[in-house]
């Protein structure tokens, strides 16, 4: 039995992704603005770095679901289950090999031996010093010297079945796809090579860690691409949520300040001018100092540590929106002068079209671009910034999986001698594919979108 | 241009009511007196005596906005509002909650920064102009494009790697430079390391802004009939589109000229230089609120400033703007 357990972070990410199906629905009835979105797909780049991104949506999306497991029933007559106050989600039980070996201290990865000396005790009952075997990894091998062979004859099983699903699922693609239109100038090729890598790369992470910590454990004793696989929604939901935070704000104020002019053009200048003229980090610094105090004030409220964290995540997300929302709207304000200028928009006046007639067909369609490209733009702004604050201490809750709080261990981490350098190279390489993946999808996404560009490009 | 200059500075002050206004909701509305000095004092055995004595110490036994016992003027002057809010826009910045200046402070502090801020400033702009222009030069050729995939990947590293990455290897591995600390009498050292971060840090957004800027210059009229009438390639990146292409360079990098006062928050907590933007970072850690609301203040004064400078530098190098 198990009782699912509702997030709000878990909500809203659902939210977000019906709302992009939404989109999309709509955009069948855009052609012009399909042509754009084609065109994003129709470079290598584009193609790539979306299945890219699409796979950490998947691995957050999965984490999104939460529950918690019944325990087992303590006396004969009870009645009601109790439930484990430990909230698992569904990626859990895909990774639940990782989850579940757990070694006392630090490990190399591939180690089969601990990365500290203890007291062990001979056959003939004396003590001596040396490394002991881990608990978990490599437990099945006999001999020590068996662990070169054994690790790359797995390796070898864990990519071919990993080509294995990658090809069923490009099957099932082309069979669905063979339909419908055909030689449409999408670079499904490269678009298959992603995903087979992507594939064997999964396959091989689950397959091996099984049987041995493919990059080590921490300090802790806890299995750092665990870690680093968690953390993925962390980095997605901040990227996201944030950005979908800044818009309402940058929509409608910045859209009202360019068309209504006059006084509501002041208080909108002076509020974004104010705003920035703040030093971003203090004000972020300030703020999640603030949410710090309400949850003592309140701790009635969030009785589950995941309860707190989720709250002090999503005020997180709140404030690093409320303070990043001043860019885009100075842009659509000026954006909003110019459009609003047009004659057509001058005609429509005439008619005495109303104001909001007005802004939805005239006005927003305009500035669609801008708000787009603010939006791929700011996404992986708002990873990076996650790092940064929960690197100073004021980002998300020390408890919550993320990339920020594995490199903040880093600090003494690399202190240590000889130093441990594999936490802090798992979570490099997690993020740094996930900002890079985002960064070159915005520059196709600019390409596509930005009037500018597309003038250079004929 | 100098009722320009002044109309410009009193538009300043609304701004500035706003942000202290706006810290000022911040840090007492939702955090009373009585919770700072709880946090200050530590929170076991505090008699209420001791809080009331720590309030009255630093000022923060009077009301909030308005005084109803004081009499005439005394009823909006005596209180934490104007006390620790107002007396800010005459840089009456007043004592830390530890009772040190902050003025003093400010000053001291003040020099750490500028020595980490400016070389990387300076070394900054250089090294991002010769990247940017090296670019242009080898336009649509496979050098341009692994050139920009290379600040792409640059761009998406985290600040934070950088700064790990090097102290690992220049500080600890090859001891070459202290891993942090400062001392004023050799900062050389100590300011090396932070500065060859900072500039590497910054090339991957640097060369892609100069880039753009040097690319539409280069798309003008008289780039073209110069390359039309035959003058060598070097000689038409050096000596057209270099001096023009500054101008947007410039009047981009002035804005940055007031924050280097401030120095960077992050690059001096992470190599433990004693400077304005690690006092920052303490004082919001230790929640000593009163020096970050100054802190906040004079940053906001110094953007504004920066703002005001970039407006004139268009004048300056622009002889067609006319500031009216």
């Amino acid at each position: 039995m198990i009782k699912p357990v509702i997030l709000w972070s878990d909500v809203l990410i659902y939210l977000l992704v019906i709302s992009v199906v939404a989109f999309l629905i709509q955009l069948r009835k855009r052609p012009q603005t399909r042509e754009r979105w084609r065109s994003v797909f129709t470079s290598k780049v584009g193609m790539v770095s979306f299945v890219v991104i699409a796979f950490y949506v998947l691995v957050a999306l999965l984490d999104s679901l939460h529950y918690r497991e019944a325990l087992p029933p303590s006396g004969e007559g009870e009645q009601t289950t109790a439930y484990s106050s430990e909230v698992k989600s569904v990626l859990d039980v895909v990774l639940h090999n990782l989850h579940d070996s757990n070694e006392k201290t630090y490990s190399a990865p591939f180690a089969i031996y601990s990365f500290a000396k203890e007291n062990l005790e001979a056959d003939d009952g004396s003590i001596y010093r040396d490394y002991p075997r881990l608990e978990h990894a490599g437990k099945h091998l006999a001999d020590a010297s068996e662990q070169t062979f054994d690790i790359l004859w797995r390796t070898l099983v864990a990519l071919m079945t990993g080509l294995i699903i990658a090809g069923v699922l490009i099957a099932l693609h082309k069979f669905v796809m063979r339909g419908g239109r055909d030689a449409d100038g999408i670079p499904w090729k490269a678009a298959y090579i992603t995903i087979a890598i992507l594939s064997m790369f999964t396959c091989w992470v689950i397959q091996l860690s099984e049987f041995y910590h493919v990059m080590g454990t921490n300090k802790v004793g806890a299995d750092v691409m665990y870690s680093s696989i968690k953390a993925i929604r962390t980095g997605v939901l901040i990227g996201t949520l944030a950005t979908m935070v800044t818009l309402p704000f940058a929509i409608v104020l910045g859209i009202s300040a360019g068309y209504f002019k006059g006084l509501v053009d002041d208080v909108v200048q002076y509020l974004y001018t104010t705003l920035s003229s703040i030093p971003s980090i203090l004000l972020i610094a300030a703020s999640v100092l603030l949410v710090d105090v309400y949850i003592e004030t309140n701790a009635a409220d969030f009785n589950l540590t995941i309860l707190r964290s989720d709250f002090k995540f999503l005020a997180l997300c709140a404030i690093l929106g409320l303070t990043s929302w001043t860019t885009l709207c100075r842009l659509l304000r000026a954006e909003t002068l110019k459009v609003s200028q047009l004659e057509y928009v001058q005609a429509a006046h005439a008619f005495g079209v109303s104001h909001t007639n007005i802004i939805k067909r005239h006005i927003l369609p305009n500035v669609t671009h801008i708000i787009l490209i603010a939006l791929v733009l700011d996404f992986s702004m708002f990873v990076l910034a996650e790092a940064l604050l929960s690197y100073i201490g004021v980002g998300v809750d020390p408890s919550m999986h993320s990339w920020g709080n594995m490199i903040n261990a880093a600090r003494s981490e690399l202190s240590r001698d000889p130093f441990v350098w594999w936490p802090v190279i798992s979570a490099f390489l997690l993020m740094f594919t996930l900002v890079l993946a985002a960064n070159l999808f915005s520059d196709e996404v600019r390409n596509a979108f930005d009037p500018r560009t597309v003038k250079e490009g004929n | 241009m100098l009722t320009y200059i002044i109309r410009r500075l009193l538009y300043a002050i609304p701004i500035l009511i706003g942000v202290n206004l706006l810290t000022f909701a911040l840090f007492f509305m939702v955090n009373t007196p009585d919770q700072m000095a709880r946090v200050q004092l530590g929170e076991k055995h505090v008699t209420e005596a001791d809080i009331e004595q720590w309030k009255a110490e630093r000022g923060y036994d009077q009301p909030l906005f308005i005084n109803s016992e004081a009499e005439g003027a005394g009823t909006f002057t005596q209180t934490i509002f104007f006390e620790k809010s107002i007396k800010l826009l005459a840089f009456e910045f007043g004592k830390s909650d530890e009772g040190r200046s902050i003025s003093a402070d400010i000053v001291e502090r003040m020099w750490p920064s500028l020595a980490v801020s400016i070389p990387t400033f300076i070394v900054g702009i250089l090294v991002n102009i010769c990247v940017a222009l090296l670019v242009v030069m080898f336009r649509a050729t496979s050098f341009e494009v692994a050139a920009m995939a290379l600040c792409v990947m640059l761009l998406s590293i985290s600040p934070v790697f950088y700064v790990i990455g090097g102290q690992f290897f220049f500080a600890k591995l090859w001891s070459l430079v202290p891993i942090s600390g400062y001392l004023a009498e050799e900062p050389w050292r100590f300011v090396i390391l932070p500065v060859i971060v900072g500039v590497i840090a910054g090339i991957g957004a640097g060369t892609r802004l100069y880039r753009t800027v040097f690319i539409e210059e280069a798309n003008k009229d008289y780039i073209r009939t110069a390359r039309a009438k035959g003058v060598p390639e070097l000689t038409v990146l050096f000596r057209h589109l270099l001096p023009n292409g500054m101008i947007p360079v410039l009047t981009s990098v002035v804005v940055i000229i007031p924050s280097l006062f401030m120095g960077s928050l992050l690059v001096e907590s992470f190599f433990g230089i004693p400077g304005l933007g690690s006092y920052t970072l303490d004082a919001i850690n230790a929640q000593d609120f009163a020096i970050v609301r100054s802190m906040v203040f004079l940053g906001s004064v110094l953007y504004i400033i920066g703002l005001l400078l970039t407006d004139i530098s268009y004048t300056l190098v622009d002889p067609r703007v006319k500031l009216s």
